[in-house]
């Protein structure tokens, strides 16, 4: 996968597939410290102690259709790849996952369309509420899928076309904003 | 950031209008993009939007893009199921943005299969290889 949005797009897959109904992603790009890091929080049902160990080994997988699982094993490998660091914890209700990289290195994809991730997340799991934040050195933007919800109503679903057009001008519009007009860098 | 209360007002009505035809029509098609680590590698996303946006283009109400994860048949993807009621499943596979739309174009307008863009032609060709 040549984008880290792609990246999360697949993490939380993990998430819609563990009953969560929130994730909360969070990017951060630190140009000081040099660091881009990743965290993805869920509150699904949570990784069995005895199995955190094992999920990010590419021969591990509770699926049915194939033998192996690759969604994680990628993940890590990359943050090694970059000089970072992989950690997944498991939380009292849910699960979070830390992938760090260093900003600078040769190696780290760019991030990508990050709206189109969110976009197909949204229309893939409307019942789920996303928190999508995105910090770039001292500037953020938020975005909290509750507070359309909050406006709409909730008889309204967020994958209405309409709603996710929208949503996809509230993205563009922030992230605009956060990265000076410049995107995907 | 939030717009004005009137655009959000506009939005609420159009969306229920939407749900009402729904509501009204039942389960009309459903396009099912196959999400799994697969998929997304093999640009499963962009096809996925691409359905969403063509039919909101096309203003087809009857029409909604769910997601699903592995179906097991990788090297094809992406993949995406079409479904329609009594009709027998169409699983198109290899798709891009591009065939995308003559899918929209001939299957979900016309009525119309894309055969060229099916399983089923897909391994006729690779058995005649």
């Amino acid at each position: 996968m040549n984008e880290l949005s792609l990246y999360i797009l697949d993490l939380v897959q993990n998430s819609i597939e563990a009953g969560a109904s929130l994730v909360k992603i969070e990017i951060a790009e630190d140009l000081k410290e040099d660091l881009f890091t990743i965290t993805i929080e869920d509150n699904g049902r949570g990784i069995p102690q005895d199995v955190i160990d094992k999920v990010t080994d590419p021969f591990y997988t509770t699926r049915k259709t194939r033998k192996v699982g690759l969604g994680l094993s990628l993940a890590k490998q990359l943050a090694m790849d970059c000089e970072g660091s992989f950690t997944i914890e498991r939380l009292e209700k849910g699960t979070k996952i830390v992938l760090k990289m260093k900003h600078s290195h040769i190696d780290r994809p760019p991030l990508g369309n990050i709206t189109e991730t969110l976009l197909a997340l949204i229309n893939g799991a409307p019942d789920l509420d996303f928190k999508f934040c995105y910090k770039k050195d001292r500037n953020e933007f938020i975005f909290d899928t509750r507070s359309i919800r909050d406006i709409l109503g909730d008889d309204i679903p967020l994958n209405t076309l309409s709603v996710l057009d929208f949503i996809r001008g509230q993205l563009e519009s922030g992230l605009s904003n956060l990265t000076g007009g410049v995107n995907n860098r | 950031m939030i717009k004005s209360i009137q655009e959000l007002e506009e939005i609420r009505k159009k969306a229920l209008e939407e749900l009402e035809f729904r509501k009204q029509h039942g389960e009309g098609i459903r396009i099912v993009v196959g999400m799994a680590t697969c998929g997304i590698a093999a640009g499963a996303r962009p096809v996925m939007l691409k359905f969403v946006e063509e039919i909101q283009k096309r203003n087809l109400k009857n029409v909604t893009v769910v997601q699903t994860g592995c179906i097991g048949l990788c090297k094809y993807e992406p993949i995406v199921e079409v479904y329609e009621p009594n009709k027998e499943k169409v699983t198109y596979v290899k798709m891009t943005p591009e065939k995308v739309l003559k899918v929209v174009a001939e299957h979900l307008v016309n009525g119309k299969p894309v055969y060229e863009y099916t399983i089923g032609y897909e391994e006729n060709k690779e058995a005649n290889n």
